[in-house]
């Protein structure tokens, strides 16, 4: 054995400083480009960003589609992709608003909720893992199923009546210390719907999911090549219809969470919530490939896309036009960054 | 020494093809086990069959003296039997040490902490220059692959198959590799090593067995079957009767005019190399898979990124750097990889063989549907294709004429240079003689080609030239009296017959 | 699009077997519910025109759009193995600057008409291309590639138009819209039929068929027999601009005004279904023009029969996503390798073991 050309081996390869993961650098980069973005907002347009609430406001505003990011996450991690969730959400809504209206139960409309979720994950999965049919067409028609559904049971906007559920929507987290003086005075203390609890609860229980749970990684290992994942012994088809059950669980989550917001069903809700959600996906980091993302990373692109749109709006482009048309360009930028970041990772490598 | 693996008359058969005919194999404890052959001989096949990915028609497996059956490659795992693939069979988006543990834990959470210790643990008695945490598409090819060793020997495999793990690596790392393989082999692990390098073989292995063909040659100790006798048995030395299909009059090969020349031409793939060939040539790269015989023709091709080198054709200089620029010149190129490299295989018999045509017609000059038909009839009978009709998916057709048809597209091009690589591999006896006698028909019609053959009697009967490599490098090139077998042997194996022979 | 040649009459459709089912299903649905839903009348429309009228002519008609759509789509799809989820954004785009040229020339005229076209054409061929660079050059998947254009497009044709939904009133519009004086089928129709025969002559006259489906099927083979990839998957993007300004310019001339909201809503997820039903690969490869085109038929003929049924607009979507569930659901890989286990086993009286592949 030659020693000493392993230990120079040894001495080149391995004894640096570890490299990021292509997730953690990915990750960083989008956490970066926010913290950066926001704190340029503090310093240049002062106003509402100077407050906590602005981040509070859009928490409140984008809770349930931080929940339904997490899912589409997975799905993406997973190498698939899930486009009824904006719609499932809609449909959760609708469901529970009339079922409250009925003179239902609190308790039920929740399991109301996660029922259809869960009934749209299932077939969803079962349709594409076992019976190998392309996720984009099963969720496309579960997308169509789940909107013309809504409409079905009402055309009209409800408005949510039941009594115990104003109630249930008027739980407010309220933060003084984060608060502000008002200009006559009072402390207007920061508030948190229930909502955001929720987000954060779903996000740390999928943080967890896929950081430090078998199946989590069996997730990445699907998405990081399906091939090998098979030959390592994973299930992968179980472990693809796994994805698809909480992509539609977080679903029906979203959807009881949008109803707390918005308080109404509308057939129009939530609409190209799904596009939102892969755009906050791969904003934070996660690729359509699959195998590389993370819910954190997310968390910060849905922050990230939401931010830009109050900066533009800030900065005096209040033109309606213009939100969307930074929002195409910051994504453009995030697809070109990953593009070259990993090309050139993998350049580096072979050379 | 005890016997751990042991196979006996395994038959495997494909529609048409009898892969393994009763081959025996039989692994020791302790040893490294050669498993050699050249493209096609079964050797491929025989790790499948052993590793469940193939079920066998016939024929038995023991294990340590039990007999087994293996139906997935699951089976293959739990029976003690592990194998590290040529292309890496691993996560490259997970660490290192998830990598060792995926798919086999017990429990639903990760135990991180606990599996990258374990993981150091192992990578550190294997001297495996990585850490857990890395992520694995971040470690060199090599260090992968030890990985992926690591993997197999954590799982206590008892036998651990190596399928051609050191093509991708450079010396340094197959040294690596090496001595990895050793410290296993002294606790008792039996490895099958499948490799196309017969230095690496001579310096690693204890014992080797030959296939060829889909039959066993035989079993040897590496210690006492010389290198070039090695080569024989892999090659075959048995000339079959039509041996001579042609004549070389070497003074009328001298006369004719050099059609192509290459000097110090090199790609990303090849070393830097000189060749050329005259106008009716038949000449031929010679070497064992992987001497860097493919990647010379590829690079005068221009299929790979082309780096360096000056390019004559008919004495004026010309650059070709991509593959439209090569067919321009007059140059056809029959890949090695039939399906990775030639055939459209959705796409009919029709369109497969008009298709370089077309692209050198240009993309506004359509050719005609029935034009296009009655090339294709035209080739289908002159190629005596076998196919359903000329609308049949080339897909479909089976091997021999599926690389006729790319024969014929390329022939379609009436090209001044044809470069065939590996023609002749997987296909029948009869189409391999077809194919041969075609060669030299078109050397007549004073097409120039250039000839790649695992086989070396067929190189021998159609080439005038040889150009013998080893290694990524020439390494001598053979005409007139020396173009026998003997020669061609020894000029692989390398010695002292190579020197002389340079002119 | 190629014809079955000399072989004998046989019902082996290959391709088109499920978007024909499809159709002859509902067809026969149709005839057993209520035959006079394929009656064809003729009536006289606002202007006075003698026109068709008449289920099967709403459908034709007003799949128009969608069918355009479908042609560029299918090589694309066959090129890029993936598919592009901004043309309906795309042609908002492209009918903004359709009716940005017609408001700001002096007189609509037949010239006018064509300068704005070709404008809105080149506007989109230039955003196809940025979506081909993305695709080909940059190696991203299309589906993400074309999310970009997907989020912002309609607000870029909201841009170039000021914020306004301006209307073009002129006879020329509304012809291009609804009907030519003198002529019962609607110009859209007769659109499509142009279009369709434009691409059966490019194909006819360039070998654009035969290299995206090489490129398509196997890259790494049509590079060695010197296709240059990166440029046919750009090609393939810009022709689907050509397809998108028209669908874009049908779309405003049927309204007579441009919504950038509402033109064309959806219409990415139709034409990809249409791709899909016409038996076309999504992961690219072979493809057949003609089976998109009826796809986009079937995807009209389902709504209009649910529409005939009193279903309202709205919940449509609902039935449509049943119907492409069970076709898809029939055409998937394993129940295929099922049934034909099945057959095979009434067949040969005892279960035989398929061959198998590699994996």
């Amino acid at each position: 054995m030659d020693e000493k050309m392993i230990e120079k081996l040894k001495s080149q390869k391995t004894y640096r400083r570890e490299p990021l993961t292509d997730t953690q650098l990915l990750m960083t980069i989008t956490i970066c480009i926010f913290m950066a973005m926001y704190v340029l907002a503090m310093v240049f347009l002062k106003g509402g960003f100077l407050h906590p609430q602005q981040v509070f406001d859009m928490l409140n505003d984008n809770a349930s589609l931080i929940i339904v990011s997490c899912g589409l996450t997975i799905v993406m991690i997973g190498g698939g992709i899930d486009i009824s969730v904006g719609a499932v959400t809609s449909l959760v809504v609708m469901s529970c608003v009339m079922y409250l209206n009925n003179g239902g139960n609190i308790f039920v409309s929740i399991l109301l909720a996660l029922g259809i979720g869960l009934a749209f994950g299932l077939v969803q999965g079962f349709l594409i893992s076992y019976l190998e049919i392309q996720p984009f067409i099963v969720t496309l028609a579960g997308m169509f199923f789940a909107r013309g559904m809504t409409t079905i049971l009402s055309v009209n906007p409800q408005k949510a009546a039941h009594e115990g559920f104003a109630k249930l929507r008027e739980v407010k987290i309220e933060i003084p210390w984060l608060g502000y003086y008002a200009k006559n005075g009072n402390l207007v203390p920061a508030r948190m719907e229930l909502g955001v609890v929720v987000a954060f609860a779903c996000l740390i229980v999928i943080f967890i999911l896929l950081g430090f749970i078998r199946l989590g990684r069996n997730f990445y290992a699907m998405g990081g090549n399906q091939q090998s994942a098979l030959m390592l012994g994973i299930n992968v088809k179980k472990t693809r219809f796994l994805s698809y059950v909480i992509s539609g669980v977080l679903s029906g989550i979203s959807g009881y969470v949008f109803m707390m917001h918005t308080g109404a069903g509308n057939a129009t809700n939530a609409a190209g919530m799904e596009m939102n959600a892969i755009a906050s996906s791969i904003i934070g980091g996660t690729l359509l490939t699959g195998g590389v993302g993370n819910v954190a990373g997310t968390f910060f692109g849905t922050l990230t896309l939401t931010t830009i749109k109050k900066i533009v709006v800030s900065s005096g482009l209040r033109e309606p036009w213009w939100q969307s048309i930074t929002t195409g360009g910051m994504l453009c930028f995030f697809i070109l960054l990953q593009s070259v970041v990993l090309g050139y990772r993998a350049k580096k490598k072979k050379a | 020494m005890q016997n751990i693996l042991q196979m006996k008359g395994i038959v495997k058969r494909f529609p048409g093809v009898l892969a393994l005919n009763g081959v025996d194999f039989t692994l020791r404890k302790g040893e490294i086990h050669a498993l050699m052959g050249e493209n096609g001989a079964g050797k491929s096949t025989l790790i499948k069959v052993l590793t469940g990915v193939y079920q066998m028609d016939g024929g038995e497996i023991y294990l340590a003296g039990n007999k087994i059956s293996i139906g997935s490659p699951q089976d293959a795992q739990n029976n003690g039997i592990s194998t590290v693939y040529q292309e890496i069979t691993l996560c490259p988006n997970l660490t290192v040490a998830e990598n060792m543990f995926i798919g086999r834990e017990s429990g639903s959470w990760v135990q991180q902490k606990e599996y990258e210790k374990r993981a150091d643990e192992i990578l550190q008695k294997l001297g495996i220059p990585a850490r857990s945490g890395q992520q694995l598409g971040n470690c060199s090819l090599a260090v992968q692959q030890m990985v992926a060793i690591a993997r197999a020997v954590d799982m206590e495999c008892k036998v651990l198959i190596l399928d051609e793990p050191t093509s991708s690596l450079d010396d340094k790392e197959v040294q690596m590799l090496f001595d990895l393989m050793r410290s296993l082999r002294s606790e008792g692990v039996g490895i099958i090593f499948v490799t196309h390098f017969l230095e690496q073989v001579y310096e690693v292995s204890d014992r080797i067995t030959v296939l060829r063909n889909g039959e066993l040659v035989g079993e040897y100790l590496t210690a006492e079957l010389p290198q070039v006798e090695l080569v024989a048995k892999m090659i075959g030395k048995e000339l079959d009767e039509l041996s001579s299909l042609h004549e070389v009059d070497e003074t009328k090969e001298e006369k004719k005019e050099i059609f192509y020349e290459a000097k110090d031409l090199s790609s990303s793939e090849a070393m830097p190399f000189d060749f050329n060939i005259r106008k009716g040539e038949v000449n031929g790269f010679t070497g064992l898979l992987g001497s860097g015989r493919s990647e010379s023709v590829r690079a005068i091709f221009g299929a790979d990124k082309v780096n360096g080198g000056t390019v004559k054709i008919n004495g004026q200089q010309v650059k070709i750097t991509k593959p439209i620029e090569a067919m321009k010149a007059g140059i056809g190129y029959l890949a090695e990889d039939r399906k990775r490299d030639g055939i459209i295989a959705e796409l009919s018999v029709r369109e497969n063989i008009i298709l370089a045509l077309q692209v050198m017609n240009g993309f506004f000059k359509p050719i005609s549907r029935s034009e296009s038909e009655a090339f294709a009839d035209e080739y289908i009978k002159v190629l005596n294709i076998k196919t359903a009709s000329r609308e049949t998916p080339v897909g479909s057709l089976s091997g021999g004429n599926q690389q006729k048809v790319i024969l014929a597209r390329w022939l379609l091009t009436h090209p001044d240079y044809l470069i065939l690589d590996e023609p002749t591999r997987g296909i029948d006896v009869g189409t391999k003689l077809e194919i041969q006698k075609l060669v030299l028909k078109l050397a007549e019609e004073g097409v120039s080609v250039t000839f790649i053959s695992s086989e070396v009697e067929e190189m021998l009967r159609t080439c005038s030239r040889l150009i013998v490599m080893r290694d990524r490098h020439v390494v001598g090139e053979l005409t007139g009296k020396d173009l026998n077998q003997e020669q061609v042997m020894k000029t692989i194996a390398g010695g002292e017959a190579a020197d002389e022979q340079e002119k | 699009m190629s014809k079955k040649n000399d072989k004998k009459f046989s019902l082996n459709l290959g391709q088109l077997t499920i978007p024909i089912i499809a159709i002859l299903l509902l067809v026969l649905f149709n005839l057993f519910r209520d035959p006079s839903f394929f009656y064809i009348g003729i009536a006289h429309n606002n202007d006075g025109n003698i026109v068709l009228s008449g289920n099967l002519v709403s459908i034709i008609n007003g799949a128009s759009e969608l069918a355009v759509l479908a042609i560029g789509m299918t090589l694309v799809t066959a090129a890029c193995g993936g598919q592009d989820i901004s043309v309906g954004a795309a042609a908002a785009i492209a009918g903004s600057v359709f009716v940005k040229i017609l408001k700001s020339v002096p007189s609509i005229n037949g010239f006018t008409v064509l300068v704005a076209f070709v404008s809105a054409c080149i506007v989109a061929m230039i955003f196809g291309s940025f979506n081909g660079t993305l695709v080909a050059v940059f190696k991203i998947q299309p589906m993400i590639a074309t999310l970009i254009l997907y989020t912002c497009g309609r607000s870029i044709a909201y841009w170039i138009n000021g914020g306004a939904t301006p209307t073009v009133d002129s006879p020329i519009i509304t012809a291009i819209g609804s009907f030519i004086p003198g002529i019962p089928i609607p110009t859209p129709v007769l659109i499509v039929v142009a279009v369709a025969i434009a691409f059966k002559l490019l194909f006819h006259f360039t070998s654009l068929e035969l290299f995206t489906q090489s490129v398509g099927i196997n890259g790494s083979a049509a590079r060695l027999n010197g296709i240059n990839a990166t440029f046919m998957k750009l090609l393939s993007f810009i022709l689907l601009g050509v397809c998108v300004a028209v669908a874009g310019s049908i779309g405003v001339s049927r309204l007579g005004l441009i919504n950038h909201e509402t033109l064309l809503l959806d219409v990415e997820m139709d034409t990809i279904l249409a791709v899909a039903i016409g038996g076309n690969n999504l992961g690219g490869g072979k493809f057949k023009i003609s089976g998109s085109i009826i796809g986009a038929y079937v995807i009209q003929m389902l709504t209009i029969t649910l529409y005939a049924m009193k279903v309202s607009s709205t919940d449509v979507k609902a039935y449509k996503a049943i119907v492409i569930i069970l076709l898809v659901v029939i055409g998937s890989p394993v129940i295929k390798a099922k049934f034909a286990k099945l057959t095979a086993k009434s067949k040969f009286g005892q279960p035989k073991q398929p061959a198998k592949g590699a994996d």
